[in-house]
């Protein structure tokens, strides 16, 4: 499944699809294409080990909510390969980066691209806060914060039964803010969880706006060490510092990879839009056009051709 | 009199985790108030204790869950829903995990006071969607419980009763079956947990007044056996009267009142609880008295309902005898 394409090559191809998505439909997760695309390009291209999808390229629509009466229910967990005890597993913790994780599974032959045209259609499986039946998701994880102690829960009982596969969260610095971020440490460190590895999109952005300006989180690095996981920093756009990062060791405690990133990357003229880059919705068909030829140049493509 | 059984949670854990290696003992702090301290120690390999931190602890048993692992959750009941509310219903009622939420000190059962009274539990487990409710109401059904609640498909709470517990029933519970406990026809009265022995004390002198008393107690409060309670509640001439360790509101008597309503029953019902208040902290006797969730304030509840002075004391009702109900009162059913 993997190195078809360089990881670079499937970050720009990420930020391309998410732009094309947000013209077309007025607005959209694009800030977090511009901090994510590398992070997600590599963990999906090179760090993650999973096999070949188990689901169809193009999605099944919404087949109901697990229920007793419900019991063809699956999660959208396939997008990711089988659950076998080698392969790794994946959590995206902040479910509102889900554009940018259905734009990932596209750009790395996972599901086609007519799954990202259900993006937000009613009836939809490819839901805008990825459900865990949405493509590549296996819980939800759309109230933030509980990603962590999931992944935590089957670190621990993978480990238990001798696995060998890795638990992987995508995380956000949005969510430092909840205190169950810091339980999980915690609890990882006591249990000695050290099969779960994290990448956090240290954005410092959140719905409200920047950060500091919402909630000040001071030292996330030092926070985690006290807590006793291991923390390291990478460049959010520097493939070879998060192939370094990741290599950190962290035996009895989990590995965070504080990826810092800029909200703007490859995309400078959302900056005109900060620090409101949560949802970008365009204010007008002025700025609409405006955004649509300098992101198209930005990316290297062709205006998109949002009236049609 | 009936037997008093002493920390039955203990052996009966033990003994199902035992049996079940996919059980794991789950602790937040509470490990010896909740009976399974000699777990922790005897079978280390077993237990997890998660600290005071109930959100992770929640989110952690859903990943438990994911790995094929049936989380038994020990804490006080209050502590498993107010502060992780969200992570029980995200990451262990949503997915359907196999966790078995293992609630001590229900209602009014500690002088812990608001903190620690679980007084609105049912209600809040009843609203969510996927999950079921287990409580117990003696020593037996608390030796039963971790066998009942680890046949669910899917996330469990159960009200669970610790300490020195008196021994009313023969027959371990029976996920989805009521016990009918007597099957007179003029009231029909309904308890779930420690309002069964409550309704024992007064059946007694009830019958000795001339009220004949129709008697179910339930251990499974979701889902819930609409049918079982109509045919009982049809049986009976004057009405029906609830009585539980909880607030009125979202509990048994709505429950009672809902199947009632749904299916156009045309009978009186009083509904005796917590009356939409929080308790304080005291001895169980004590609040059950003040709180009016004793033998006395059913069986004046009764005299409402049936609308004729009974004269019931309470020196009546302390000089009632309660005895074990055996299974013959129940073969004696329908």
């Amino acid at each position: 499944m993997r190195n078809e394409k360089t990881t670079e090559d499937i970050a720009l191809g990420i930020r391309r699809r998410v732009f094309e998505h947000a013209m077309r439909n007025n607005g959209g997760y694009l800030s977090q294409a511009c901090s994510a695309a590398e992070q997600l390009a590599w963990l999906y291209n090179e760090e993650l080990n999973l096999g070949a999808p188990t689901l169809p390229m193009i999605p099944k629509p919404f087949e109901g909510v697990p229920h007793a009466d419900n019991p063809d229910y699956h999660t959208g967990a396939g997008y990711n390969g089988p659950f076998e005890p080698e392969f790794d597993r994946l959590f995206i913790a902040p479910a509102h980066y889900a554009l940018v994780a259905y734009a990932t599974l596209v750009e790395t032959g996972r599901m086609a691209a007519e799954g990202l045209e259900m993006f937000n259609q009613d009836g939809s499986s490819v839901e805008m806060i990825g459900a865990e039946h949405s493509p590549g998701m296996e819980v939800h994880n759309g109230t933030l914060g509980i990603g962590l102690s999931t992944a935590a829960g089957l670190a621990w009982g993978r480990k238990r039964r001798g696995e060998t596969g890795r638990v992987w969260v995508y995380m956000s610095d949005g969510e430092v803010q909840e205190g169950q971020t810091w339980e999980a440490i915690q609890a990882c460190a006591h249990h000695r969880i050290d099969n779960v590895k994290a990448i956090m999109d240290v954005n410092n952005q959140q719905c409200d706006g920047a950060m500091d300006s919402v909630m000040e989180v001071r030292d996330i690095k030092a926070k985690i060490e006290a807590f006793g996981g291991v923390a390291v920093e990478c460049d959010a756009h520097n493939l070879d510092e998060m192939r370094e990062a990741a290599k950190t060791p962290h035996e009895g405690k989990p590995l965070i990879i504080l990826a810092q990133s800029n909200p703007f990357h490859a995309m400078p003229i959302l900056e005109e839009r900060f620090p409101r880059l949560h949802y970008v919705r365009f204010k007008s068909e002025e700025e609409r056009a405006r955004m649509n030829a300098s992101i198209a140049e930005s990316l290297g493509v062709e205006p998109i051709d949002y009236a049609h | 009199m009936v037997e008093m059984v002493n920390r039955p949670y203990e052996a009966a854990f033990e003994k199902h985790a035992l049996a079940n290696p996919d059980v794991l003992c789950i602790s937040a702090d509470l490990t010896s108030s909740c009976e399974i301290d000699k777990f922790r120690d005897n079978h280390p390999d077993q237990f997890l204790s998660m600290g005071m931190a109930e959100q992770n602890m929640m989110s952690f048993c859903g990943g438990l869950g994911l790995a094929g692992y049936r989380p038994f959750v020990h804490t006080f009941g209050v502590f498993t829903y107010r502060r992780p509310y969200d992570q029980l219903m995200a990451s262990i009622a949503y997915p359907r995990r196999k966790v078995r939420i293992m609630g001590f000190l229900p209602g009014i059962t500690t002088p812990g006071g608001m903190t620690h009274q679980a007084i609105e539990d049912i209600s809040v487990m009843r609203s969510m969607p996927n999950m079921t409710i287990l409580e117990t109401g003696d020593a037996t059904e608390v030796e039963s419980i971790c066998e009942a609640a680890d046949s669910i498909d899917g996330p469990v709470y159960c009200r669970v009763l610790r300490g020195s517990v008196p021994r009313l029933f023969d027959t371990p519970i029976v996920v989805g079956q009521m016990r009918e406990i007597s099957l007179g026809e003029d009231v029909l009265i309904v308890t779930a947990g420690i309002t069964t022995e409550e309704a024992l004390r007064a059946t007694a002198a009830l019958e000795k007044a001339g009220v004949s008393v129709r008697h179910l107690h339930l251990n499974t409060i979701k889902p819930f056996n609409d049918q079982a309670l109509l045919d009982h509640i049809n049986s009976v001439r004057g009405g029906v009267i609830t009585l539980e360790n909880h607030v009125t509101e979202g509990g048994i008597g709505s429950l009672v009142a809902e199947v009632m309503a749904d299916n156009g029953v045309g009978k009186k019902l009083r509904r005796l609880g917590l009356k939409d208040t929080y308790a304080h902290g005291g001895s169980r006797a004590y609040l059950m008295r003040y709180y009016g969730l004793d033998a006395l304030a059913l069986t004046q509840g009764v005299e409402e309902l049936l609308g004729q002075p009974l004269n019931i004391t309470e020196d009546d009702l302390a000089q009632a005898r309660v005895e074990a109900v055996h299974s013959l009162a129940k073969a004696e059913g329908l």
